[in-house]
């Protein structure tokens, strides 16, 4: 089962990889991590996705629990939230067939960001869905490259 | 009133602060400050021969007092040498703090002379780490640095400092507490858990108690006591927790696990409840998980929630510090007589006690142990190096108290007995501390018989010599087909490749020579081939006023039972050869 779990650290030096290593030497893998500051500069939140069972995530939010950098530790799961990624991805994209990408680009609610000779680059954010969704539709046209970002996430509502 | 120092005067000083009493360590060019405000200062610094020692130095001292063990290196070869110590320390959940030397924050990154990424590799095996940039920070990071290792699960805590840093200059003020948002131990268990888990007890027809490190470490060993006299509860300890409960109590089951006792393992597999306290459910100790305890609902008192349910389903897990638990749930839990379930264990007990042959001449191992816990009463401080020697001084060695016996368990550490011993006699020099050695083990850190002499640290070795790895080769001789693959320590270049026949009296001569060995620190140095010369030979090693080494010369193909293969069922232990 998919998680998306939000981890408030310090923001220090070396953090990234205390949670990266933990993540490896305990054999949990990471779909996706999103790393930025906070309101507060002192604070980064990581948002983690991760796959696993109950007692996986369990293990999981534990051991993050239990390093010393670590200040707060969100499992999204059965809470209300909202997840944004980001994706770049650049389209095969012929003359002939331009104002079809343009066209499908507009219903997705996604921006085209760059026009070359033969290609188009588009931006699109949304939940994971949508961005699968994106590219999939993208991909009969031929695509030459995608970059996505992890997810970001906060719970809905006040704040936690 | 605060000073101007510089960042090296600053760690002194916070030791100092800190009631730190020695510290273990070893020089080189990235701590040459360190070591220069050391000398002269109050801080009494003991010089090893290894780094790998001075960790377990700091480790031994550690688990026979209850404080945090310290030790400083310099960089680069200094800091990976002690990565096993830290390793070690970790597993075991010891306190103990590491200083580095660390090359000039102006270069770091770039593959400069000795440098290592201290932090980086040590980031697994600590419990925490810090590399201190600024010297502003640096009295703050130890104070944080000792609150850390001690408190809470206790743990290894490295702190990394830069040349540069150590010479750089600022005022000092050394906080009175760690504030450390993102760190607070949680010690009081949850009532409503604390409750629950006494209502199981008082229904349960059979339980038990596992009680591990924890307990010693939270110092509960009364409340352990109390708990299972008051409600007739057997009690059964791991490795690590041996000396916590009353030995040849009635309600004693001793360890469980692999080379635990028939009674303990058959007890656990049968009983209905358990309570485990500050233990881990570590494979040694549960065999084959999914058969484990299958009858039996789990809870389980721990102070670090990443054990619950890590390797074990619990169904009543308490968050908290045993003692401050046990406390709470005394009063909880029913007087009652179990006397159905005890008169079992005692047909158990009676069934398979722990044996060996005792009526030939041969030395058998676990003889040596007997008259070393006869000699010394159970009082004396035994430390064991890793192997055979160590189950079996699991066994027959009675301590009388908590933080008597000391043993890698985790890790399994070889080389750690040695040189924990004396950390231990430096912290006790007023105890008797022996060292159970295997002959495989102590060749691993056996040059800190130095320290032993030149502080007047008189620690009693005790070899049990058997010319193996035997441990392994024991495995092998079970498992593998007696295929005794580079386990013979007498093996040299003209030996039949394949032999499996060992035979001290055809078999090449054994080096080194331990007594020579001995002799050649100036201590004292005896060989014992003979079974009527091994009592006095341990009565002569315990009255030197010197270091001393007993060489051992013991039966070569003993081995250890009980035993659960590894993977197996604790039900399928085997008392004896193919048993
Ligand atoms: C550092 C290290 N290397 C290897 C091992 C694997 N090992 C476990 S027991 C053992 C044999 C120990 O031999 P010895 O010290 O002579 O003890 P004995 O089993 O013979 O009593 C070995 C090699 C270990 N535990 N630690
Ligand atoms: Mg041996």
């Amino acid at each position: 089962m998919r998680h998306t779990i939000s981890v408030l650290v310090e923001n220090k030096f070396g953090v990234l990889a205390r949670i990266s290593t933990l993540f490896a030497a305990r054999g949990f893998n990471i779909d996706s991590l999103a790393v930025g500051e906070t309101e507060d500069s002192a604070i980064s939140r990581m948002t983690i996705v991760v796959k696993g069972d109950d007692s996986v995530l369990e293990q999981v939010t534990k051991q993050l629990n239990k390093l010393v950098d670590v200040i707060k530790v969100n499992d999204f799961n059965g809470v209300e939230y909202v997840e944004r990624g980001l994706a770049l991805v650049k389209i095969n994209a012929p003359k002939a067939v331009r104002a079809e990408i343009f066209k499908m680009a507009g219903i997705f609610r996604t921006r085209v960001v760059d026009i070359a000779q033969d290609s188009l680059t588009v931006e699109v954010t949304g939940g994971e869905d949508k961005i699968e969704a994106f590219i999939e539709a993208a991909s009969s046209y031929g695509i030459k490259e995608v970059c996505r970002t992890g997810v970001v996430a906060l719970s809905r509502g006040n704040k936690q | 009133m605060s000073r101007k120092m510089t960042g090296a005067q600053i760690l002194i000083e916070s030791l100092l602060k800190e009631n730190v009493e020695m510290v273990f360590g070893l020089p080189g060019g990235q701590a040459l400050p360190i070591f220069d405000a050391i000398h002269g200062s109050k801080l009494n610094f003991i010089l090893t021969r290894h780094e790998q020692a001075a960790s377990h130095m700091a480790d031994g001292y550690a688990r026979s007092t209850g404080k945090p063990g310290v030790c400083i290196v310099t960089s680069g070869p200094g800091a990976t040498n002690i990565v096993t110590g830290l390793a070690t320390a970790y597993m075991d959940s010891v306190p103990m703090v590491a200083f580095t030397g660390q090359v000039s924050t102006s270069v770091i990154g770039q593959d400069a002379f000795q440098e290592a990424d201290t932090t980086g590799i040590t980031r697994p095996v600590t419990k925490h780490n810090f590399l201190v940039k600024d010297v502003k920070d640096l009295a703050k990071t130890i104070k944080e640095a000792f609150y850390i290792a001690s408190t809470g699960r206790p743990g290894p805590v490295l702190v990394d400092i830069p040349v540069d840093v150590q010479r750089g200059v600022c005022e000092f003020v050394y906080p009175d507490k760690a504030e450390i948002r993102s760190y607070k131990p949680n010690y009081n268990g949850h009532p409503g858990q604390i409750k629950k888990a006494a209502e199981i007890i008082n229904k349960s027809e059979r339980p038990v108690l596992y009680i591990g490190m924890g307990v010693i470490v939270s110092a509960a060993c009364d409340e352990i006591l109390e708990i299972s006299k008051k409600a007739d509860i057997p009690v059964t300890n791991t490795l690590l927790a041996a000396g916590a409960y009353p030995y040849d109590s009635e309600l004693s089951l001793n360890m469980l696990g692999m080379h635990g006792t028939y009674y303990a393992n058959k007890a656990v597999q049968a009983a209905d409840v358990i309570i485990a306290v500050g233990a881990r459910f570590d494979d040694r100790c549960t065999g084959k998980v999914c058969d484990f305890a299958k009858k039996s609902k789990i809870i389980h008192i721990d102070i670090d929630p990443t054990a619950i349910s890590k390797v074990v389903d619990i169904d009543i897990p308490v968050v908290g510090d045993a003692k401050t638990v046990l406390k709470e749930m005394v009063s909880l839990i029913d007087k009652k007589e179990r006397k159905e379930w005890i008169e079992k264990i005692g047909v158990w007990k009676k069934e398979h006690p722990l044996s060996y042959e005792k009526n030939d001449d041969k030395i058998h191992p676990q003889y040596v142990i007997e008259k070393i816990s006869e000699l010394t009463k159970g009082e004396a401080i035994v430390t064991t190096e890793v192997g055979q020697h160590q189950m079996w001084a699991a066994q027959y060695y009675k301590p009388k108290a908590p933080r008597l016996f000391l043993s890698s368990g985790g890790l399994g550490t070889m080389g750690f007995g040695y040189p924990a011993g004396i950390g231990a006699k430096f912290a006790n020099p007023d105890k008797e501390v022996v060292v159970i050695a295997g002959d495989g083990s102590f060749q691993m850190n056996m040059q800190e018989m130095a320290i032993a002499v030149l502080n007047g640290v008189n620690v009693k070795t005790v070899i049990l010599n058997n010319q193996y790895l035997g441990n392994v080769r024991q495995w092998q001789e079970m498992f593998y087909g007696k295929r005794y693959s580079h386990t013979c320590l007498a093996k040299r270049k003209d030996c039949p490749p394949l032999c499996n026949t060992p035979d001290r009296d055809k078999c090449p001569v054994y080096v080194p020579d331990f007594v020579k060995w001995a002799e050649s620190y100036s201590a004292l140095g005896i060989r014992v081939t003979k079974k009527e010369d091994v009592e006095p030979a341990i009565k002569k090693i315990l009255e030197a006023d010197c270091p001393a080494v007993l060489d051992v010369w013991v039966e070569i193909e003993e081995n250890i039972f009980p035993m659960v293969p590894a993977g197996a069922s604790l039900d399928d232990i085997m008392v004896r050869m193919n048993g």
